[in-house]
C-alpha cells in the first residue's frame, strides 16, 4: 500500500531564490515525522505546498492517494493543518470558530456538535469556549488551532511548530496529545526543539537551505554525532600521562582529548565511526593496573548532529540567518 | 452552494460581533436622513419623493462602502487566516463569492433600514411607490458594484487604510465617469464605442436615471457584469498575493 503522504521532488522558488529544493519523502500511517531545520530552512514552505496553500514550482505531493495539484479538494479533505502561529478569526469564540470549520468540512447539525464537543474535550478547551479568541492566552489559542485541525479526524495531520512559544507545561500537553493521536494517522510536525523530536517523533528529517540533509530515526541521527560512544575517563594525574599514549594507539580510538587540573586528569576518547570502545578502554586500564576514578560512555546528541549538519549546509548555500 | 453559505454565514456573523456594523448602520441612516430632507431641498421643492435621496446615494456609498470592504481580504491576510481558509476544502471561487455576498447582504440590510424615510414620504405626500421600489432595487445593484471594487482592492493590500483610500479613488472614477471631465478626456482619443461604454458604467448617470424609476435591462447587465469581472479579478489577486 502506498504511504499516506508521498512527496516527490518538491521545489519552490520565490523569484530567483530557491526556498525548497528537490525534497522527497513519504510518511506512513502511525509515523510521526519531525521536520527539523534552522529558521528559513524551508520547513513552512514545504508544509504549505503539501497542504495546497502554495503551488510548487516543480514536483508533487500526494496525500491519501490524491495529488494536491490535480485533486485539491479531495486531498484537502484528508488533511488537518495547523499553520504556523495557529491563525484563527480573532473576533470569534472557539465554539463558533470550531463550528465554522466543522461546517466547511461538511459536518452538519448533531454530527457537527458532537465532533466539536469531542475535540474540545480532547484539547481541554471547555473552560474557554465562549471567550473571543483574541483574548485567549497563547496556549489556549494553540489548542483552538489543534482542535480545528483534528475536527474531521483526518488521516494526515500537518503541524507547523505546534509548540512554539508555549511554556513547558503547555508543551508537555501538546506533545501528549500528538502522541495519543499518532497511531492511526500520518503526522508531520516541524520544530526546532530537538527534545521534541526525541519525545514524539518516530522519524526525523533535517532540512537546511531548502534541502534534506539527513533522514532517519532520532537515535540513528544522534549516533551520527562525533560524540557518539565516546568515552570519558577520569584518573590520577600521573596515570593519565602514563595511559595517554597507549590509548591513542588503541584500535578504534580516533582521537584523544587530554585535560589536567588539580584534581587529576581527564581523557575524552572519540571512537572511530561511533563504534563502542568502552570495553577495550576499561580492559586496557585494568591491564595497566591504573586506578580509574570515573569511566563513562557518552551518547550522541541530536542537537550536536543538528548543529554540525545544518551549519555545514547553510554555509555552503550562503544562506545564514 | 453549501460551502458558499458556510462562508457567507461566518462572514456576516462577524460583522455583528464587532461594533463596526452598528457604527456603519448609524452613520448610513443619519446621512440618508440629511440627504433626503436637508440637502435634497425636499421641503423647498414642496414635493414628497425620494428622488434627491437616490441621487445622493452614490456619494454616500463612495465613502461608506470602502469601510465595509477594506477588511474583506486585507484582514484575512494580516491575521494569517487566509492560510487556514485556503487549505480547507473550499475553492477560491466559493470563498470570494461567500465573502462578497455577505458584504452585499449586509449593505442591502442597511439600505432597507431607510424604510422610515419611505413611510415619511408617503405620510407627507403621494409619491409614486413603483418608482421608489425600482430605485431601491437599482440602489442595491449599485451597492454590489461598489462592493466588488472594494473586494478587489482589499485583495491587493494588507493595509486597511490603503485599501480604503484606493477603493474611494477608484470608485470616484466610476462615479464621475459619465460627467464631462472624464468623457471629454476619453473623447479625445478613444473610439466612440469605448466612450459610450465608459459613460454607461457611470454610477452617477445611472443613479440619475434610476432615481426617476428607470431601470432598463442594460443597467442591470452593466452592474452584474461589472461585479462578475471584479470578483474574478479579486480571485486572481487573492491567489497571487496570498502567500506574501
Ligand atoms: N512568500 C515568500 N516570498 C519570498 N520568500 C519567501 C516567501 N516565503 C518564504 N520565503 C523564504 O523562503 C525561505 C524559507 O522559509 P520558511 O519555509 O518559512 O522557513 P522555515 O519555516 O524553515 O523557517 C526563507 O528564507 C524565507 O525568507
Ligand atoms: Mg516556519
Amino acid at each position: 500500500m502506498a504511504s499516506l503522504i508521498e512527496i516527490r521532488k518538491l521545489r519552490k522558488q520565490f523569484g530567483a531564490f530557491v526556498a525548497v529544493d528537490d525534497v522527497s519523502f513519504s510518511v506512513d500511517r502511525g509515523e510521526v515525522l519531525g521536520f527539523l531545520g534552522p529558521n528559513g530552512a524551508g520547513k513552512s514552505t514545504t508544509m504549505k505546498m503539501i497542504t495546497g496553500f502554495l503551488t510548487p514550482t516543480a514536483g508533487t505531493a500526494v496525500v491519501s492517494g490524491h495529488d494536491i495539484g490535480k485533486e485539491p479538494m479531495k486531498a484537502k479533505e484528508k488533511i488537518g493543518y495547523l499553520p504556523e502561529g495557529a491563525p484563527a478569526y480573532p473576533e470569534m469564540t472557539p465554539q463558533s470558530f470550531l463550528r465554522f470549520v466543522a461546517e466547511v468540512r461538511g459536518l452538519r447539525g448533531a454530527d457537527r456538535d458532537r465532533r466539536v464537543d469531542e475535540v474540545v474535550s480532547r484539547v481541554s478547551l471547555e473552560s474557554h469556549l465562549y471567550v473571543p479568541i483574541e483574548s485567549l492566552s497563547k496556549g489556549y489559542k494553540r489548542r483552538v488551532g489543534l482542535a480545528q485541525a483534528i475536527i474531521h479526524d483526518p488521516e494526515v495531520l500537518v503541524m507547523d511548530e505546534p509548540t512554539d512559544g508555549l511554556d513547558p507545561n503547555q508543551k508537555f500537553h501538546v506533545r501528549n496529545l500528538i502522541q495519543k493521536m499518532a497511531p492511526n494517522k500520518a503526522t508531520i510536525l516541524s520544530t526546532h526543539i530537538l527534545e521534541e523530536v526525541e519525545a514524539v517523533c518516530t522519524r526525523a528529517i533535517i532540512i537546511a537551505a531548502g534541502r534534506i540533509i539527513a533522514d532517519g530515526t532520532p537515535d540513528e541521527l544522534a549516533s551520527r554525532s562525533a560524540n557518539h560512544n565516546s568515552v570519558l575517563l577520569r584518573l590520577k594525574r600521573e596515570s593519565g600521562t602514563q595511559l595517554r599514549e597507549k590509548l591513542e594507539k588503541l584500535p578504534g580510538v580516533k582521537r584523544v582529548e587530554f585535560k589536567e587540573d588539580d584534581a587529576g586528569a581527564s581523557l575524552h576518547l572519540f571512537s572511530e565511526r561511533g563504534r563502542p570502545i568502552l570495553k577495550d578502554v576499561s580492559r586496557l586500564a585494568f591491564d595497566q593496573r591504573v586506578e580509574v576514578d570515573e569511566i563513562r560512555e557518552e551518547r550522541g546528541k541530536l542537537d550536536e548532529v543538528f548543529r554540525e549538519l545544518t551549519h555545514e549546509a547553510t554555509v555552503k548555500a550562503g544562506r545564514e540567518n | 452552494m453549501g460551502k458558499i453559505f458556510v462562508i457567507f454565514k461566518r462572514e456576516l456573523g462577524s460583522y455583528f460581533i464587532t461594533p463596526l456594523a452598528y457604527v456603519f448602520i448609524i452613520i448610513f441612516l443619519f446621512l440618508s436622513g440629511i440627504f433626503t430632507f436637508n440637502m435634497g431641498s425636499f421641503f423647498a421643492r414642496n414635493e414628497a419623493d425620494m428622488v434627491s435621496y437616490f441621487r445622493f446615494l452614490p456619494w454616500l456609498y463612495l465613502f461608506l462602502i470602502p469601510a465595509i470592504t477594506m477588511r474583506l481580504w486585507s484582514e484575512e491576510r494580516k491575521q494569517g487566516t487566509i492560510e487556514l481558509l485556503m487549505t480547507l476544502p473550499i475553492s477560491l471561487g466559493q470563498a470570494v463569492i461567500g465573502k462578497f455576498l455577505a458584504a452585499w447582504v449586509f449593505t442591502i440590510f442597511t439600505l432597507s433600514l431607510t424604510f422610515p424615510l419611505w413611510i415619511t414620504v408617503n405620510y407627507l405626500g403621494d409619491p409614486d411607490n413603483g418608482i421608489i421600489v425600482a430605485s431601491y432595487i437599482a440602489a442595491a445593484l449599485m451597492a454590489g458594484a461598489f462592493l466588488a471594487i472594494g473586494a478587489f482592492v482589499s485583495a491587493i493590500s494588507k493595509n486597511q487604510v490603503i485599501s480604503f483610500v484606493v477603493t474611494v479613488v477608484i470608485s470616484l472614477l466610476f462615479v464621475l465617469s459619465g460627467t464631462g471631465v472624464v468623457i471629454d478626456f476619453f473623447r479625445e482619443w478613444a473610439p466612440d464605442a469605448v466612450v459610450r461604454s465608459i459613460s454607461e458604467l457611470s454610477f452617477l448617470s445611472n443613479s440619475e436615471r434610476m432615481s426617476k424609476g428607470v431601470i432598463d435591462i442594460r443597467n442591470i447587465i452593466t452592474y452584474l457584469s461589472m461585479i462578475v469581472c471584479l470578483l474574478i479579478a479579486c480571485a486572481i489577486t487573492v491567489d497571487m498575493k496570498k502567500a506574501d
